[in-house]
């Protein structure tokens, strides 16, 4: 599957089938800091995503002067 | 995963709430947490006129969509900070959502109108570009409120911001922020209404819910916030949160239930020394106020320009 990773935005080639939370845990991203998007709509944590997916991994936090 | 409250197909989980929700309900919950939070702590009511500061990220504009579908009178206020490109992209994703909801959005630029922008303001100041950036919105936005004849304004700080703030004020022990820490900050001379009406939402949920409203906003980081210490704040509160689901609300909450009433009376000490500002009228307890000192040093002594400007 093909991961999207923002701030700076890159990708990365990873196996599949896996289960979300698996995946965070692989990149070492932590749910609370994340959002996982296929297809333009969320996932929940414990989805399945199929190895031919294009998966977007945003980021949450703002920081700096609010 | 199943919606809690349909047992749909779910899209987003709340592990805090040890609940998940489908797309539908989920908005639902995040609109009954900013009704909840109004109510709680008495912001507003409808017939308020409300200035919602908007940046263009996920928290302001969130926040001004709620407010709108839930029948309030919400104008965006904009400040156009002058950070490159990132403030260039920022004014587009709001202008784009004004646009779409027919709302009613003011402009503040302060590079045209004080003749600075953040980051050489920043340096000329010998301040962290997120301390300028801070103390400039927080003027202007007040400013604006009062000039535009509003009954408050609304920002979009949410549960993880306050529960950073507050941790890093407790590191410090500082009690005069301690004390002013609070979801609404009461109009007084000089000051209008300050609310927060995200408190009660994550930011993981501000950002679902724009992805589910398809509202469009700016993803990526300001460039001066690199290094920012409530971002270091954040994720150790995350790291706490995703071993105990709760944590940061239990903290922030149990604050203001149980110590921001210990810690009242300091900052009611710090209102008693406050002044108006000389330059501007702005209420200060220096010999001037913050904004007008940054616009001195920023515009090297060209300060009675800009303070003709900022008192207009």
């Amino acid at each position: 599957m093909k991961v999207v990773l923002r701030n700076p935005r890159r990708e990365l080639d990873m196996s599949g089938p896996r289960r979300v939370n698996a995946l965070l845990a692989e990149l070492d991203l932590n749910r609370e800091a994340v959002l996982v998007i296929v297809d333009g709509t969320l996932v929940t944590g414990d989805a399945t995503l199929p190895a031919d997916a294009t998966v977007e991994v945003r980021p949450v936090i703002s920081g700096g002067a609010r | 995963m199943k919606c809690k409250a349909c047992r749909q197909p779910a899209v987003i989980d709340i592990p805090r709430h040890n609940a998940a929700f489908c797309a539908d309900c989920f908005v639902r919950h995040c609109q009954e947490q900013v009704v909840r939070s109004i109510a709680a702590f008495d912001m507003m009511s409808r017939s308020d006129r409300v200035l919602v500061a908007v940046s263009g990220g996920k928290d302001s504009l969130a926040l001004w969509d709620m407010l709108m579908d839930l029948g309030y009178q919400a104008d965006g206020l904009y400040l156009g900070l002058g950070i490159g490109d990132y403030s260039g992209s920022s004014i587009g994703y709001v202008r784009s959502f004004a646009a779409d909801r027919g709302a009613t959005l003011v402009e503040v630029d302060i590079p045209a109108e004080f003749g600075f922008d953040i980051p050489t303001g920043a340096a000329a100041a010998r301040r962290a570009p997120c301390s300028a950036c801070g103390l400039s919105k927080r003027h202007l936005f007040n400013k604006a409120a009062r000039d535009g004849g509003y009954d408050a304004v609304a920002t979009g700080h949410n549960l993880d911001d306050e529960a950073a703030v507050l941790f890093g004020n407790v590191l410090r022990w500082d009690t005069a922020y301690l004390g002013r820490q609070l979801p609404v900050l009461p109009g007084t001379d000089g000051f209008a209404r300050k609310v927060k009406p995200l408190v009660r939402l994550s930011e993981r949920e501000t950002a679902a819910y724009c992805v589910i409203k398809g509202i469009d906003y700016q993803v990526e980081e300001c460039p001066q916030s690199a290094g920012n210490r409530h971002l270091g704040y954040k994720a150790a509160l995350n790291d706490i949160e995703v071993r105990s689901p709760g944590s940061k609300a239990a903290f922030y909450f149990g604050f203001l239930e149980r110590i921001a009433p210990l810690v009242a009376g300091v900052a009611e000490e710090e209102r008693r020394d406050l002044h108006p500002c000389p330059e501007c009228g702005s209420p200060t307890v220096a010999d001037l106020c913050a904004f007008c000192a940054l616009v001195a040093k920023a515009t090297r002594g060209k300060l009675s320009g800009a303070a003709d400007r900022t008192s207009g």
